[in-house]
């Protein structure tokens, strides 16, 4: 891999909660290579939203703590001071959210907003920076930009307040482009719009992407590299084919087999992972997919170090103590009758 | 268990067992909007449900698709009776319900419940589960000791640990507050369910438990459901029929499999090809079409087709007549004058089905050249 653009190593975040510290994010290191999409994906509370934020210095309050490093063109973000971060945020990295309802101001015109962020940055005369505005909403598919650039939020539409969301995140050229369930809300047809114009844009800036999902058809679309976060840690990171076509972790292989396909005959029965995913205040010791893993063994009650364990792909690496060949007959049983026992677990 | 299906019930003595167990004629649901301060005048109105005419047989499952504005949660309110019809026809095991007040309702609502989408907001935070599941038991007139065993035993079928009838909402996940949902609505021995969006709101993981859990529970009661959602990947697990709408119309009702496999309508090809399959080797060889434009306004729906100024086979019939919903063999009905998937054959021996809207022209597809 070339020189990687952003390097994190041993990335910690916890906060302390009325219940005591709660590790969002353990010990996550990844890096980011120019123009490729990672994907990191998993469910509620896997730590995937806290990692992509703590890049961009949001998760930062009085309760919260950090530890490792992340490493941008030379600076480091997690201690970085709020006025490096600033001239950094939206300008080198910049973040689409998820819900385009909540992360627009509602009583500022559109166009304003994304000239805010241009002046603040480039410091470009009014007219310049309304041109560029305008020929930005005019790439992320908005009709009509000249005269849109006066609306207000309300009077789009989800799929268009979303496009305004990627103009303003793409008004300064950023290298990294983090996007935080960028089609969630969205309904399907318009989720094809906006992926395909996503990587159109791709193509034509060469930035960056740190897509964070939990939608795995989304990342077959678009992903290089995808990374599976469980529990606050990444359990198995690779390229986009051996992910799908070679899984290591049988978190993994629950997770690829309980999507739902529209392309082929449909199974008797879904394929359900057994059990919750563990309360990040209360987690298991060693693995912590142990108590749902149907193939747990003694080896378990210790940590897996993430690391490669197959030959010749030193960049597929994941952690499970299984042997190779051990995976390979275990995972057999793909597409997922795992878990088909409903063992229930408690609530913290 | 008490919880049986064979059970007779104490009501509807005068209740047709053999027509099907809901019934939607014509079924029309505008919302006005009115302006001005002291006197409101209606200027315009939102066409919510434009005549729908639809049947659920007992025991079915009916799979209502859309995305968002397209009528299916008015649809199902409308069923529920929680809000009332402009126009149009409702009934429910041949009774007709369409403008039944509380009283006439309130012996029907023992037989038809309803799980919500978001299961933070539908369940009481300062109730404990018991109380929350043995409410519609308390309403109904159940003996408080009996009320006990039953909560236990619902909690039971649904997966939960019977002991955890004294714990709050706040103490479950997503997954298993959904299963409290489940249970609430199953107190009561309904026969229908509708599932609004039940799984939406959850975790790919646990949408898989849940989903089986709702496919065994409707086995287990003889439960017929309506399960409303937006895209067609979660229906398909659980629905015998499908329907699909778009900005208030019917588009295309099928047998479920074969909605996948032949989809007739544009719109309904339309809403498979753009769920994005999970592997990559797969999406790189299918050919996407992607639908420009967004849903229009349903306070002025378009002329003729209501989704012709995105389809893209849309010609100047679409514009002008709205088509009829024509059937085709295996009870499979489209309204589109220029249908996919379907030979020669099967378009002449198509015909209008007394479903279609009344508004719909008599036009069947093939009078002129196939654009499939």
């Amino acid at each position: 891999m070339a020189e990687p653009l952003l390097k994190v190593q041993g990335l910690e975040v916890s906060f302390a909660t009325e219940e005591g510290v709660v590790t969002a994010v353990d010990g996550v290191s990844f890096d980011l290579a120019p123009g490729e999409v990672l994907a990191v994906v998993g469910e509620s509370g896997s730590g995937k939203s806290v990692t992509a934020m703590t890049l961009m210095g949001l998760t930062r309050s009085p309760n919260a703590r950090f530890e490792g490093t992340a490493h941008y063109k030379g600076t480091e973000l997690i201690s970085a001071s709020e006025d490096e971060l600033r001239r950094i945020r939206g300008a080198e990295i910049a973040m689409i959210f998820q819900d385009p309802m909540t992360s627009l101001n509602p009583v500022q015109r559109i166009g304003k907003q994304i000239i805010e962020q241009i002046q603040e940055h480039e410091g470009l005369p009014d007219q310049q920076a309304l041109e560029r505005t305008v020929e930005l909403l005019e790439r992320v598919g908005i009709p009509r930009a000249r005269e849109r650039v006066d609306s207000y939020p309300h009077e789009f539409s989800g799929g268009m307040r979303q496009r305004v969301m990627i103009a303003l995140a793409l008004s300064c050229n950023p290298s990294v482009l983090i996007a935080d369930e960028p089609t969630t809300a969205l309904d399907v047809t318009i989720q094809a719009q906006i992926l395909e114009r996503m990587r159109e844009l791709r193509e034509e800036t060469g930035a960056a992407v740190v897509l964070v999902t939990h939608d795995l058809g989304v990342v077959a679309d678009i992903a290089d590299r995808i990374a599976v976060m469980y529990a606050g840690r990444i359990v198995e990171e690779g390229t986009l084919d051996q992910i799908f076509y070679d899984p290591q972790h049988p978190y993994t292989w629950g997770l690829l087999g309980s999507i739902t396909r529209v392309d082929k005959p449909r199974p008797a029965r879904l394929p359900a992972i057994a059990g919750l995913p563990p309360s990040l205040a209360n987690r298991p010791t060693g693995c912590h997919f142990r108590p749902r893993c149907p193939h747990e063994f003694s080896e378990c009650s210790k940590v897996p170090p993430l690391e490669a364990r197959l030959q010749g792909h030193p960049e597929h690496r994941d952690r499970c103590w299984l042997s190779v060949d051990e995976k390979r007959v275990k995972r057999e049983v793909l597409p997922g009758e795992i878990g088909l026992a409903s063992k229930e677990h408690q609530p913290a | 268990m008490s919880v049986e299906a064979t059970e007779p019930r104490a009501d509807g003595a005068a209740l047709d067992e053999s027509a099907p167990l809901v019934d939607v004629e014509h079924l029309k649901v505008f919302f006005p909007i009115k302006q001005g301060i002291v006197v409101e005048r209606e200027v315009a109105r939102v066409h919510a449900v434009n005549d729908v005419t639809l049947s659920i047989a007992e025991g079915e499952t009916l799979g209502l698709v859309g995305e968002s504005g397209c009528g299916k949660t008015t649809m199902s309110r409308a069923i529920m009776r929680l809000i009332d019809s402009t126009d149009g026809s409702i009934r429910f095991r041949g009774e007709d319900v369409t403008r039944a007040g509380r009283r006439q309702m309130q012996p029907l609502r023992r037989q038809m419940q309803m799980v919500f989408q978001d299961p933070f907001a539908s369940l009481n935070p300062r109730k404990r589960v018991g109380q929350i599941i043995g409410l519609p038991l308390r309403l109904h007139g159940s003996d408080r000791k009996d009320i006990e065993t039953q909560v236990r035993q619902l909690l039971d079928k649904v997966g939960l640990h019977p002991e955890h009838v004294n714990r709050y909402p706040h103490e479950f996940s997503g997954g298993q507050r959904q299963r409290i949902g489940v249970a609430r609505a199953l107190a009561l021995e309904p026969r229908l369910i509708v599932l609004d969006e039940p799984v939406s709101a959850l975790d790919v993981s646990v949408q898989a438990q849940i989903i089986n859990l709702l496919d065994d529970l409707q086995d287990d009661f003889k439960l017929t459901y309506l399960f409303v959602a937006h895209d067609l990947s979660v229906v398909r697990h659980v629905s015998d029929r499908i329907a699909v709408m778009y900005l208030g119309k019917l588009m295309e009702v099928s047998p479920a499999e074969e909605l996948y496999t032949k989809p007739i309508h544009p719109y309904t090809s339309a809403l498979l090809a753009a769920i994005p399959i999970p592997d990559p080797r797969e999406n790189r060889r299918r050919e996407r079409i992607v639908v420009s434009g967004e849903p229009p306004n349903p306070i002025n729906p378009p002329s003729g087709c209501v989704f012709h100024p995105r389809c893209p086979y849309a010609t100047q019939v679409c514009r002008e007549e709205e088509p009829p919903l024509v059937r085709y063999p295996n009870g499979h009905l489209a309204a589109c004058h220029h249908p996919l998937n379907v030979s020669e054959a099967e378009i002449r021996g198509a015909e209008r089905d007394p479903s279609s809207p009344l508004s719909a022209g008599d036009r069947l597809p093939g009078t002129t050249a196939s654009a499939a």
